[in-house]
């Protein structure tokens, strides 16, 4: 048994302390002390996208960050992705049907969310290669992958992403943000003729 | 998406695509899975696993790890119960002997595959019970390692169970033991003379990969014996009833004492029926007199749970110049694991009933090695079958110069021809579904040109699932507003509860989401079967019209009260009940429900289901691949997936039956399966059990053929096992359209293909790349 550690952070927005062993991951503790259960353990090795929240914006696997780690760090959990109201990602995973066990659902709408906040117009090459550490045994992905360019095009009628579009855009214009094209081509590219 | 009506009914709720009923949880992490229960004064539970996968036990020394602190319990097989006995416990789809059932849950004397139970603590937190573990003393004596089932089955092999004696087809018993638990058979016609009437003769071997279910929620259990006796288990299960019948069995405790609380399930396909944790969880609990939840890491749920049976499969198919079948042979050996149990029955039927063969034989076995016990994977057993049997077509095809899916449209079975067993089938859409992909314009597009090392080739294959009934029960509850409260026994795996919501909206004239749909436990629902099989949407599906039905019945009488009126003059319709000779005198269903307790009080209606006809649901998948013929990477390119599912009830949900089997079959195909050397499990991890991503997949098209079913309402079906059983052939055949290079070995890795293409001198550890090559 090692001491125990106090640990001071934001999660979801509210101040939040806890106290952990130093060898707890910062998924245990938000699932077992905190009972934020809606981030879920799939592999416990970073291998499923699971436990996927966002780090100071960042998408992490949770599993494989110590709760030590998120000492005066911000921490969103899919339970503080619904703010007034459904995010438009959780209202297009409704409605495409993007679902059906639901266990990856929560990691997926996070790393969706990050996809979305770097890139509020991704291309569906860009949407797989961002959710590709997320694993869906369930859907074969057609129908997450449908709901997040639909949530992004949503979004941008709603102008609730106009700022970052533009960031975006410009981004994408200097560096050449698009994924990069070869000969040969990957799973979702178009390659049959019209 | 297309719907090719075939019943041209139109209804007002049945077709369309409301939000599901569970939808709103599980997008916001409010759904409460098996791992999220929490109860007061809860212990954390751990396993201690064999690492050998075949050894005596001569010793457990648990002292240390009692006085680690915050241990309360431990347990060995001394705690459970001896069951020397020769019952069996059904699992609703698939069985068990409960000796060997009872084995699963902790090893007695003896291991016989790696990750099997030898212990289990209990402690006051998860990592005291993890440090605990660790200090369990477990004295093995290592034996011979049976790992391939060939070589199981020689008269020489080490025995795994010195009691297990080959059931021969006949149903007698063989008189010296062996690895071999069953010997199945089923003939027709007369095999010689068969093969001697074809014109072409094409007999290959086929062999695949143990195979992962891969749900991302591991198994979980928490449980909380009670002083008087009660037990109750929170668990994440395809079947509730089913769980609690095993409990009852393994503990020798009456059913009437468990109660069992299913809880969200994050994926099953077939392996969360069979109970691991939860007699373990129950055992620790009395032992500690606290609840106790445990889980198991994705190490444990690879090597100590039932993965899919690998299988070796040799096919003989001959055809007439007209692509007519004349002769087919199949050896048949599939992988049990540790225990008894592999699905051959179902892969020896699935193999060649979809199609009419005047003459064949099948040889199926059930052979059991050092590995893990297999269970129940999407319509389990069928699409090793149908790997082998839809190859073997496609060369077929190919040397007579014949379309594929003309082949199959030549020989396919139709309403009245006979399963390898002798059943006839009942109206069946397999002809409509081939006709569907004929006309596909997928199948008819043509294929990209072939760039830099880059080639395309367009596979195709069929498959089906017999479709299951089994027992289902439905109750309904009415609310002052005029809802209803759909109370099932059938676990929600994927989104069914809609579906079942929708069936009952549909038939009292009401909304889908003026219907609650409850998943009940099992003390507060009647007896219902696993959610497996492609049974839940047809059977439980069925019982909820039969509920539907007596509520009208009772409703009716309550109208009549209410129109004062004869009940025999009251007819129901569109959610109102009217009077057949005044239709001027009607009354909402709503307004009936809403005076309820001026009329009589409650009621409470009921479906049950206890056996309908087979509704088998025939599939066949179109899939581009793209072969990198440098590095022998397969990628996917275009993939439309057909099939006849009776009636959608929700299309989105169909839909995604249709795109997530077909997935589950592309993994199977391209990337996944155990590595094992010595019986132990190298990849225990999803880095190296590599599961498809989205980046490896395209978007998965799909038809939905709608041929009704004989049985149950509307003519639907059962959807969920068939998508799953087209798949790897298909990609075979597409593999060898594109490179000219058959691959009969699973996975059909980058280093296979690359070496059937002659990539490296030395030829692979398998025969494939010679042989083709």
């Amino acid at each position: 048994m090692s001491t125990k550690v106090i640990v001071e952070t934001t999660i979801n927005g509210v101040p939040e302390t806890f106290v952990c062993e130093p060898r707890q991951t910062l998924l245990e503790v938000l699932r077992e002390e905190l009972g934020l259960t809606g981030t879920k353990e799939g592999c416990g090795n970073g291998n499923c996208g699971a436990c996927c929240v966002l780090l100071d914006g960042r998408p992490v696997n949770s599993c494989l960050v110590l709760a030590v780690e998120a000492q005066g760090r911000e921490i969103v959990t899919i339970e503080g992705l619904a703010a007034d109201g459904l995010h438009p990602l959780q209202q297009a995973f409704l409605e495409h049907g993007a679902l059906q066990c639901g266990a990856c659902t929560p990691g997926f709408l996070v790393s969706a969310k990050a996809l979305l906040d770097a890139h509020p117009r991704p291309t569906e090459q860009q949407a797989r290669r961002w959710l590709a550490g997320n694993l869906c045994r369930c859907t074969g992905y057609d129908k997450i992958i449908r709901a997040v360019l639909d949530a992004a095009e949503r979004m941008q009628a709603d102008g609730s992403a106009g700022e970052a579009a533009l960031a975006d855009k410009a981004e994408a214009g200097a560096t050449g943000n698009a994924p990069q094209s070869s000969s040969r081509p990957t799973a979702g590219e178009e390659v049959r003729p019209a | 998406m297309k719907v090719t009506e075939k019943n041209g009914h139109e209804y007002r709720v049945i077709g369309t695509r409301p939000i599901r009923h569970d939808g709103v949880d599980k997008v916001t992490g409010r759904a409460q899975f098996g791992a999220d229960v929490r109860l007061p004064g809860m212990l954390y539970g751990q396993v201690v696993r064999s690492p050998y996968p075949h050894a005596r036990i001569k010793s457990i020394d648990t002292r240390r790890a009692q006085e680690h602190p915050g241990v309360r319990a431990i347990i060995t097989a001394a705690d459970m119960p001896a069951l020397d006995t020769d019952a069996v416990a059904e699992l609703g789809e698939g069985a068990i002997e409960l000796k060997y059932a009872s084995q699963l849950i902790m090893a007695r004397d003896k291991v016989v595959y790696q990750g099997q139970p030898v212990a289990a603590v209990a402690a006051t937190t998860r990592q005291a019970a993890r440090d605990a573990a660790r200090l369990i003393e477990v004295e093995y004596e290592p034996l011979p390692v049976v790992e391939d089932a060939l070589a199981a089955m020689d008269p020489g092999a080490p025995l795994i169970h010195a009691d297990l004696y080959t059931v021969t087809p006949g149903g007698g018993k063989a008189e010296q033991p062996s690895n071999v638990a069953k010997h199945i058979q089923y003939e027709r016609g007369d095999l010689e003379a068969g093969f001697a009437e074809a014109d072409v003769v094409i007999e290959r071997e086929f062999r695949t990969a143990m195979v992962h279910q891969g749900y991302i929620e591991p198994q979980n259990a928490t449980a909380s014996w009670e002083a008087d006796g009660r037990l109750t288990v929170w668990t994440s299960t395809q079947g509730a009833f089913s769980a609690r019948e095993q409990l009852a069995q393994l503990l020798q405790i009456p059913a009437g004492r468990i109660r069992v609380i299913p809880m969200e399930v994050g994926g099953g396909f077939g392996g969360k029926i069979q109970v691991y944790l939860e007699p373990i969880a129950a055992l620790l609990s009395r032992k500690a007199g606290r609840p106790v939840k445990m889980w198991m890491s994705r190490a444990e749920v690879f090597t100590g749970t039932g993965p899919g049976s690998p299988t070796y499969i040799r096919c003989k198919l001959g055809a007439k110049r007209s692509g007519a079948l004349v002769a087919a042979q199949l050896y048949m050996v599939y992988d049990a694991g540790a225990f008894p149990g592999a699905p051959v029955g179902a892969g020896a039927v699935t193999a060649l009933s979809p199609y009419r063969v005047p003459n064949f034989r099948i040889d199926g076995y059930d052979v059991v090695t050092n590995k893990p016990r297999v269970q129940s994977y999407r319509a389990p057993g069928a699409p090793q079958a149908a790997f082998a049997v839809e190859t073997v077509l496609d060369e077929i095809a190919e040397s007579l110069g014949m379309d594929p899916v003309e082949l199959r449209l030549k020989n396919a079975s139709a309403e009245g021809d006979r399963l390898v067993y002798g059943t006839p089938f009942n109206r069946i859409g397999f002809r409509e579904v081939l006709e569907a992909v004929r006309d596909h314009p997928h199948y008819n597009a043509p294929l990209p040109e072939r760039r830099g090392p880059y080639a395309f080739g367009r596979g195709v294959a069929a498959g089906f699932w017999f479709g299951g009934s089994l027992t289902s029960t439905v109750q309904l509850t009415f609310n002052p507003d005029g809802t209803v409260n759909l109370i099932t026994g059938s676990v929600d795996l994927s989104g069914s509860r809609a579906s079942l919501a929708m069936i009952v909206a549909e038939e009292l004239g009401l909304e889908p989401h003026e219907v609650k749909p409850i998943v009940a436990d099992t003390d507060t629902v009647g007896y219902t079967d696993v959610t497996g099989g492609s049974r839940t949407t047809y059977a439980t599906g069925t019982a909820c019209w039969r509920a539907c039905q007596d509520a009208i019945a009772q409703l009716k009488v309550r109208a009549a009260q209410l129109l004062e009126a004869d009940p025999d003059a009251v007819t129901f319709g569109g959610g109102e009940f009217w009077l057949w000779e005044e239709p001027q005198y009607r009354i909402s269903l709503k307004e009936v429900v809403a005076n309820l307790q001026k009329t009589g009080g409650p009621i409470v209606a009921k479906g049950i289901v206890n056996k309908l006809k087979m509704a088998p649901a025939f599939g066949a998948h179109i899939v581009d691949v793209g072969v990198d013929l440098e590095t022998g990477k397969v990628d996917i390119v275009r993939y439309t997936a057909v099939q006849d599912v009776g009636k959608a009830i929700h299309p989105t949900a169909v839909e995604g039956q249709l795109q997530g089997g077909a997935a589950q079959g592309i993994g199977w195909a391209l990337f996944e399966g155990y590595v094992f050397d010595g019986g132990v499990m190298r990849n225990p991890n999803f880095l190296d059990y590599r599961l498809p991503t989205a980046l490896d997949l395209p978007m998965i098209d799909t038809v939905l053929v709608e041929v009704p079913a004989s049985d149950g309402p509307y003519g639907v079906r059962g959807v969920g096992e068939t998508p799953i059983v087209p798949p790897i052939a298909a990609v075979a055949n597409a593999i060898a359209r594109a490179t000219g290079v058959r691959i009969r070995e699973l996975p059909m890795s980058p280093e296979r293909v690359w070496r059937a293409l002659g990539g490296a001198d030395q030829p692979a550890s398998d025969d494939q790349a010679g042989e083709t090559g």
